[in-house]
């Protein structure tokens, strides 16, 4: 019997071993290395010098860690909510849909999610371009002045916020019908019977149902949203980029470009944490709110 | 109950519904439009010759159909070594991060060994740290083994998808014990189950599962764009956006260079739509 039970072990670590060898590699050392890295001056290469909390103590003060802390945090503000709702609406007229019809209309949604970030950034640069971007026709049309959006500070974030929700929404669109179609017919035909409103209906049924897939959506948003770089950096070249730092982009910027390996490992934990805090309350409010019904 | 038949029987009541419904559908389907209309703009643009791309009005259809700037992509341009690098790259994320997740799944669903719980907490908690935040660390790595401009540097930090190993599990979970315990009676070995079993229980799961790794390798921007210096190793999300001298100020084939970045992925998700939407669905932690 033991001797069974000695072969399972040892069949299961075989099995897992390649997965163990990939994260011991890429997960769990760097991630160690980055803490050990943000108490030192190290540049980006090589090792350096212990110097204690300095790479933390000087953040506080530091104005490009400011901007891209309130810069990130702004984008979220822009982002979370509205592109939740954007997508609880899409989702609600698509699942009225049948068929092909629906299929159709739920690809033109969804197709932007599955592009490149690059080339989501061509596109809307050439949409938006200052010259000939066919937006800037439709400013002309309704009498607006043309703005260099991605050049303008006040307009870069609402902008990239606007594209960003273009980009990702039919993800959360997808898991919207997802937790729609979860929603048993009875409960609608009961709901009918007693002859109530569309919006009735919605507020006591749709939505309350939905509420657990709803939360889904914007921790998913959050937590992304937290980590945005890939669009801010591209749609800022050539732009004012301290303007537009946000926390991922400032440890880029620390780490490769000011060659400061040590004081981008200390944002870099800010980050971290800011993280692992939003998805361990997120889990625990998720799991009250599920008890608590 | 009368006045409940009454009102579903009313006319006006089934009209007035209707006449909302359709309203709400024409709405959802001319904003289905205006939402892929850029996408729709970027190809169109990259099929007119320079000087109409940019004519001052809105011409939805070009007056001469030009490929000059596909041609001009793929013969004067890196394009075709970077499809190459993408192609390379996201094939070897798709199978190391797919094959590793299957086996390590099965063995958490399947098996039981000292260490199994602290190992769940392990994908856990690699669950929630953003691989953002690690990009010093990984550069040093895959710098000190030498790997920066390669293949292998490029797939190596792209390899932490817990998701999979989570959905693996879950769908291991459901094959009902009798096949397991039929298959111990015949003797056969823990491989033999594996691959004969569950495996193939559970091909519609690894489908999705690959089309997504590699729709998420080929997309991957942030670690490739640091992991190559060198213009002729970068993949092509990255080349397209680095590489301006190559494209110039040239709209409309810097849109063709666009629309080539993207067909592949958008190719793979129209012709397997489901699988895709599957996929996406269970990686958020629903049930498809």
């Amino acid at each position: 019997m033991s001797n069974a039970r000695h072969r399972e072990w040892l069949i299961a670590f075989a099995l897992i071993l390649p997965f163990l060898v990939i994260y011991g590699l890429i997960f769990v050392y760097p991630t160690i290395r980055m803490f050990m890295l943000s108490f030192t001056d190290a540049r980006l290469i090589g090792e350096g010098d212990w110097v204690g909390l300095e790479n933390y103590t000087r953040l506080p003060g530091d104005r490009r860690f400011g901007t891209a802390f309130w810069n990130t945090a702004y984008f979220v503000l822009l982002t979370v909510v509205p592109g939740t709702l954007v997508a609880l609406a899409i989702a609600l007229g698509i699942n009225r849909l049948k068929g092909r019809l629906q299929a159709a209309i739920l690809a033109l949604f969804f197709l932007p999610y599955i592009l490149p970030v690059s080339v989501v950034y061509l596109i809307w640069d050439w949409t938006l371009n200052f010259q000939f971007g066919i937006a800037m026709y439709l400013f002309d049309a309704v009498g607006l002045d043309r703005i260099p959006v991605f050049k303008t500070t006040t307009w870069f974030m609402p902008a990239v916020a606007f594209v960003t929700i273009w980009w990702t929404c039919g993800f959360s669109v997808l898991l919207f019908l997802a937790g729609l179609r979860a929603i048993p017919d009875e409960i609608y035909e009961a709901a009918e019977l007693d002859s109530s409103g569309r919006w009735t209906t919605f507020a006591r049924i749709t939505w309350p149902l939905l509420w657990p897939v709803t939360a889904l959506v914007l921790t998913i948003q959050l937590i992304s949203q937290l980590k945005i770089f890939d669009q801010v950096y591209l749609f800022s070249t050539g732009g004012r980029v301290n303007d537009n730092l946000v926390l991922v982009y400032y440890i880029f910027q620390r780490a490769f470009q000011s060659d400061q390996g040590g004081r981008a490992a200390a944002i870099a934990v800010v980050l971290f944490v800011i993280v692992v805090v939003v998805s361990v309350l997120n889990f625990q409010l998720t799991r009250l709110s599920g008890r608590s019904r | 109950m009368t006045a409940v038949a009454e009102r579903l029987s009313s006319p006006t009541t089934v009209r007035r519904l209707n006449v909302a419904g359709a309203i709400v559908t024409v709405l959802t389907v001319v904003a289905a439009i205006i939402w892929a209309f850029p996408i729709y703009w970027g190809i169109i643009s990259s099929l007119k010759p320079e000087n109409e791309v940019v004519r001052p009005y809105v011409e939805l259809w070009p007056d001469t159909l030009t490929f000059q700037h596909y041609v001009f992509a793929l013969f004067e341009t890196q394009i075709g070594r970077w499809y190459l690098n993408s192609i390379a790259t996201a094939i070897g994320v798709m199978v190391l991060t797919v094959s590793s997740s299957l086996l390590c799944g099965y063995a958490i669903s399947q098996l039981r060994f000292p260490g199994r719980r602290p190992l769940w907490w392990l994908i856990l908690a690699s669950f929630m740290v953003p691989t953002q935040v690690l990009i010093i660390n990984h550069f040093t790595l895959i710098a000190g083994m030498g790997l920066l401009n390669t293949w292998a540097g490029i797939i190596l930090p792209q390899l932490i998808h817990p998701v999979v190993i989570i959905v693996y599990k879950q769908f291991f979970d459901q094959v009902p014990r009798d096949f397991r315990e039929a298959a111990v009676m015949d003797n056969a070995s823990e491989w033999q189950i594996l691959t004969r079993v569950y495996i193939p229980m559970n091909w519609g799961v690894t489908t999705a599962l690959c089309i997504v790794t590699f729709i998420w390798a080929w997309n991957a921007f942030l670690w490739p764009f640091l992991a190559v210096t060198r213009t002729e190793e970068m993949t092509i999300t990255v080349g397209i956006t680095q590489v301006n001298d190559a494209f110039g100020v040239y709209y409309a084939r810097q849109m063709s260079a666009a629309v080539l970045a993207g067909l592949p992925v958008a190719l793979a998700y129209l012709l397997f739509q489901r699988r895709v939407t599957q996929a996406i669905t269970l990686s958020a932690g629903i049930k498809g």
